[in-house]
């Protein structure tokens, strides 16, 4: 079975951001790019999936121009089998995301697409969802556990456990199906020198969305971008008695 | 302000079936309930999708569903309540209910569809959407027009201003809760309608191949993290699981919820459900009290819009105090407990 691992480039997670003067965008205070830590653990996921038999092929994908493709050399120095790239100068929104992905999954007739929850840049947690709709296929969002069920060797099935509000849930689905990962998935592992250092060599297959067949009309502008709102400063107080008067008297919340 | 086209003539705009002119503007909200009770998140969606001013449809799933179509009818500012009731729809399924929702939005063109931000709704809803051929909007904080919305991106870092340019298609959207807070609810003035799906529509669903296995549902007798007034939450500095009683304790005396920080669910001291941040809750309570938390930015995206900030923790310039009203900087073995009695002690003035 091949597997489809979707792979974002973002402002690493430890980056403070700000607003751009222009209201255009963010901007990153340090130069820092990094996959995004959902789509690292959707990788691992299916790393570790290939090591228990199951996944002959791991195909990581990225979409975007073309500075994106470092995370692809990192995708294969965890253990990527095969690097897709597909290229767009334009913005892509989820749901192109999306389409584009579903016709890479049709085309190489992969039997799993593994995809983080989020990206942690526009929080959409969105693309797999969508991508599960436009494959017909089942979904199982959230999961902090992924196991594969044999028993019925023509009909594979995924037992995923999901992290609902509340709660886990667990759902089994015939495969081919689209899964999303959550944090306590798995801990993703660290590349290795000589790892990193093959995958510099290796490949990376550039497509496109023409050659997709996709159009992409972007359905949402973003009109402008703007700071949250500052909070007051604060007081520091010196022991519990004034915390707890003044959260009596001033701030009456209690 | 509506941008048209220019290769779109007048004529067109107003015969296209499809065109958001033609269109009625009503809005349909997916009504999430659990144990035959309506969420309280979905009370939130039902208030932003006020704002626009348009008759509400809910849409009920499920199987047992008499109670909460009920309830929905008669305490909730809806004008109508549509119900779709079938034995498989029990566990409401994504695959199914996306169907069902894309299905009911088709037939009785809704120019917008609403869910609650919770992860019922951000499982169900992209997928109706993907199926609508419409690029939704995740966690609407406001509500500007009716094609217009605001969202926060970057762990809430940064609020973006987005609007629809396509002309078809409904607008699909999740809220975020704690931005539309409600205030308790008596019945409403007057009763909505209950209509029944037809079996059409239920018969049209596709068998899906997936199984609901079981669940594990965790229980505290505590009021729910998302909608508390008060908030307490700790974080690694607790240390252990045992040590989080202390927060129970507290939180029990005041009345209010107990929630994490991502370290001390890592480190296994409490569920995951409990997780307050950017992948977890977003919270906005009238009172949080971080506890032994240093404020990483993933967190603050999760509570930073609390009325009232206290942050206790021994560090001084964790980055927690910078968005704290009230910081003690204590350890915090000491000031829980006396933190607890000086609540007491207030309580029996």
């Amino acid at each position: 079975m091949k597997i489809l691992v979707a792979v974002k480039r973002v402002i690493d997670y430890a980056v403070p951001v700000r607003v751009k003067a222009d209201k255009s965008g963010v901007e990153a205070l340090l130069p820092k790019m990094s996959m995004n830590p959902f789509c690292e653990i959707a990788l691992e996921e299916a790393v570790r999936l290939k090591e228990k038999k199951f996944v002959s092929e791991i195909l990581a994908i990225t979409l975007g121009p073309a500075g994106v493709q470092d995370v692809l050399r990192h995708a294969l120095g965890l253990g990527a089998d095969r690097a897709l790239h597909v290229v767009s100068e334009q913005e892509l929104q989820p749901l192109a995301v999306a389409r584009l992905l579903a016709a890479v999954a049709k085309r190489e007739s992969v039997g799993l697409a593994l995809l983080g929850k989020q990206a942690i840049d526009d929080d959409s947690n969105q693309t797999g969802q969508m991508l599960a709709a436009l494959l017909d296929w089942p979904q199982a969002t959230f999961a902090s556990k992924v196991e594969i069920d044999t028993s019925v060797p023509s009909k594979m099935r995924a037992v995923v456990t999901r992290e609902v509000d509340g709660g886990l849930q667990t759902l089994s689905m015939e495969l081919p199906a689209v899964i999303t990962a959550d944090l306590r998935l798995n801990t993703p592992r660290f590349v290795s020198l000589p790892n990193a250092i093959k995958a510099k060599k290796r490949q990376i297959e550039q497509l496109s969305p023409d050659s997709l067949g996709v159009e992409i009309v972007p359905q949402l502008r973003t009109v402008e971008v703007n700071a949250p709102p500052l909070r007051n400063a604060g007081t520091r107080v010196s022991n519990v008695a004034e915390l707890v008067e003044r959260l009596h008297n001033e701030a009456r919340v209690l | 302000m509506m941008q048209v086209p220019r290769t779109m003539s007048l004529q067109h705009m107003l015969t296209s079936p499809n065109s958001v002119i033609f269109r009625m503007m009503r809005s349909l909200v997916l009504v999430e309930h659990k144990n035959e009770r309506v969420e309280p998140v979905t009370r939130n969606t039902i208030k932003a999708a006020q704002i626009l001013g348009y008759e509400i449809t809910a849409l009920i799933v499920g199987d047992r569903v008499e109670k909460v179509a009920k309830e929905v009818a008669e305490t909730l500012a809806v004008s109508k309540v549509l119900v779709a009731k079938h034995s498989f729809l029990c566990h409401q399924l994504s695959e199914q209910v996306a169907q069902l929702l894309k299905s009911i939005v088709k037939r009785d063109s809704y120019s917008h569809v609403w869910a609650p931000g919770s992860t019922y709704g951000k499982n169900i809803l992209p997928r109706a959407a993907a199926s609508l051929n419409v690029q939704p909007v995740s966690d609407v904080v406001q509500v500007v027009d009716k094609d217009t919305f605001v969202r926060p991106i970057y762990a809430g870092n940064a609020l973006a201003t987005v609007q629809y340019i396509s002309q078809e298609g409904p607008r699909v959207l999740t809220v975020r809760p704690s931005a539309f807070p409600v205030s308790e609810s008596g019945p409403c003035s007057s009763k909505a309608d209950i209509l029944y799906v037809q079996d059409e529509l239920l018969s049209e669903l596709a068998e899906s191949s997936t199984r609901f296995e079981g669940e594990t549902v965790s229980k505290s007798g505590r009021p729910e993290l998302g909608s508390a007034k008060i908030v307490v939450c700790g974080g690694r500095a607790l240390k252990s699981a045992k040590n989080f009683q202390m927060l129970d304790s507290l939180a029990d005396v005041l009345g209010g919820a107990v929630g994490a920080s991502r370290a001390a669910v890592d480190a296994g001291f409490v569920p995951n459900n409990l997780q307050v941040g950017q992948t977890g809750k977003v919270v906005a309570p009238d009172l949080y009290i971080g506890v032994g938390i240093s404020g990483a930015i993933q967190h603050l995206a999760g509570m930073k819009d609390s009325k009232t900030i206290v942050a206790i923790n021994t560090d001084p310039e964790a980055p927690i105090f910078q968005v704290a009203d009230y910081g003690l900087v204590q350890d915090l073995f000491t000031a829980i407990p006396a933190f607890e009695e000086e609540i007491k002690k207030l309580q029996r003035a």
